[in-house]
């Protein structure tokens, strides 16, 4: 039966794609993109991915519609009407498709336990998890620990992101004259409206002590850094939205955002670098305590610490670039 | 039958060139981020695909089912990173194309060309 | 007994639901969309909430649907009054008659 349900989602994925390529207005383009996030996001959890279901829905339905929309509002939001139609790059892209088509009839149907892709390193995996770090979810712990080298070099792209986007548009007060008291005072914001404000200072609170069990509940549950830094960033904005963008950069001042950023990176890389002056390799997380399994938790424990700094960190940097630019 | 087991690859091949579609033969920069987000959902979409086990649940071990069916997680922990690593991409794009319009006054590609060529 | 009770609430829920997407279909302006989008959105998940409840009977579970559901309730309502403020603000004005014209 869920397989129904599957079919039925990914059609309606391909209609709203199609929406999103024959918009006119961009204003329309980004919610539909919105919308296929989170349709992206149902479809995950019906093929029992719950951790990714759970960071497409907080990062690409939540935080990416308000980037794409901070950055459209300072832009023209139209595009100009097409004066004809690309039958060349049309012709590609058919004659991509079917060949892409043919080629799937070759691969193992949906859900086949005897495909290759479930037959060498994963039942290892899911066999020495219990043994080795015993933690309940499998995915944070080849996140963590299996593959932490691959997290290592994620926590590092999305600090240069972070920073790419700081040089280019720059935050008022983290480098440079313009500081964030010369930006226009809040208050002519939603904070205007009584409804908004209301809920906000009521959901606040919640939605940030959200983020923190998501962070800590990771082990255990889905969840981990990436999720739980996206949610961080996105009850910042809901205030940043309320309140304004001076009052909002008043308490998490510029600095504090650097000083998150890089510092989460630090961590990961600083527990690499104290495995190593413990005796162990680089990020061996066993020499971390007398217990070789309890030295794994810690280890993952840390980590994702670090990983949800910094992605909380560039995610607000990101947002107040964007917002603040042009006021 | 067989049709419901290949689906999930042919609607990635539909969103693969959709969004491909969009990058190469819309103007406007913005249409080619968006454009270029569909081609990456798609490509999330395959891996997780193919990491469903028929009767398997989310890999989370319960203790005390010794038995139980688990899904695969490898692919999940690729597409995690890769998830983020899509945003930081569309983000640090964004940035650029509000430079490119303070800069040239449009956001349209041929417009800016044209500009760049009568300098 | 519950599989019933549960069945009546989730086809109730999803009867709304649907009752809301027609009207955003066939609404002539925008301010009669959204009423009929707003007011049969926030009933029809609740109810399907509630089904779901009645199925999960008084574990953990169900108390991490009662904080959803009271999360919906909650923002639900805010979100349309923020996307009629909006509309408001953007310039299409509710077409009224006035009284004197009957």
């Amino acid at each position: 039966m869920t397989i129904i349900l599957g079919i039925f989602l990914l059609t309606l994925l391909v209609i709203v794609a199609i929406g999103i390529v024959q918009a006119e207005d961009l204003f329309t383009g980004v919610m539909l993109t919105g919308i296929f996030s989170l349709l992206m996001a149902a479809n995950f959890f019906v093929l029992d991915a719950a951790d990714v279901a759970l960071t497409e829905a907080a990062v690409g339905a939540g935080i990416s519609t308000v980037l794409l929309l901070g950055g459209l509002a300072l832009m023209p939001g139209r595009e100009r009407r097409p004066r004809k139609m690309h039958w060349l790059a049309l012709g590609v892209v058919t004659l991509t498709t079917m060949m892409v088509v043919y080629a799937t009839f070759e691969k193992p149907r949906l859900g086949d336990p005897q495909a290759p892709v479930h037959q060498h390193v994963a039942p290892w995996y899911l066999e020495m998890t219990p043994e080795l770090i015993d933690i309940p979810n499998v995915v944070t712990a080849v996140l963590g620990s299996f593959r932490g080298y691959d997290t290592l070099g994620e926590v590092i792209v999305v600090f240069t992101a972070g920073i790419g986007v700081l040089f280019l548009l720059g935050l008022p007060g983290a480098v440079g004259e313009r500081r964030p008291e010369e930006l226009a005072a809040g208050r002519s914001y939603l904070g205007h409206h009584l409804i908004p404000q209301v809920l906000g200072t009521l959901l606040i609170p919640f939605i940030l002590l959200f983020a923190l069990y998501v962070q800590f509940h990771g082990e255990y549950g889905p969840g981990g850094g990436f999720q739980a830094g996206a949610i961080f960033a996105a009850g910042m904005v809901l205030y940043s939205l309320i309140a304004g963008e001076r009052e909002a950069l008043m308490i998490i001042t510029p600095r504090t955002l650097m000083i998150l950023m890089a510092g989460g990176a630090l961590l990961f890389g600083g527990v690499g670098v104290l495995t190593m002056l413990l005796g162990g390799g680089f990020l061996d997380y066993n020499v971390l305590a007398q217990n070789p399994v309890t030295g794994q938790q810690w280890g993952i424990l840390i980590i994702e610490l670090g990983v949800g700094l910094t992605v909380t960190g560039v995610l607000l940097a990101i947002y107040h670039a964007f917002a603040a630019r042009g006021r | 039958m067989e049709i419901l087991g290949l689906f999930n690859y042919w609607v990635f091949a539909v969103l693969l060139m959709v969004g491909f579609y969009a990058v190469i033969a819309k103007p406007n920069m913005i249409k080619k981020l968006l454009g270029l987000s569909i081609f990456q959902g798609a490509v999330f979409l395959l891996y997780i695909t193919m990491d469903k086990v028929e009767g398997g649940t989310a890999p989370i071990i319960q203790s005390g089912v010794t038995d139980a069916i688990y899904s695969n997680p490898l692919p999940q922990v690729l597409i995690l990173t890769a998830i983020v690593v899509g945003i930081s991409t569309t983000a640090l794009g964004l940035a650029l194309v509000v430079r490119i319009y303070e800069a040239y006054g449009t956001v349209e590609e041929d417009e800016t060309q044209r500009l760049d060529l009568e300098e | 007994m519950t599989d019933l009770l549960s069945w009546l609430l989730l086809l109730t829920g999803s009867g709304f639901v649907l009752t809301g997407g027609i009207g955003l279909l066939r609404m002539p302006t925008l301010y009669a969309r959204l009423h009929a989008a707003s007011l049969t959105d926030t009933l029809g998940t609740l109810l399907i909430l509630l089904g779901i409840i009645v199925q999960a009977g008084f574990t953990l579970a169900a108390i991490k649907l009662i904080a959803i559901a009271l999360f919906l309730l909650l923002t639900g309502p805010t979100a349309s009054y923020a996307l009629a403020n909006a509309a408001l603000l953007s310039g299409a004005v509710p077409k009224a008659r006035l009284l004197d014209d009957l």
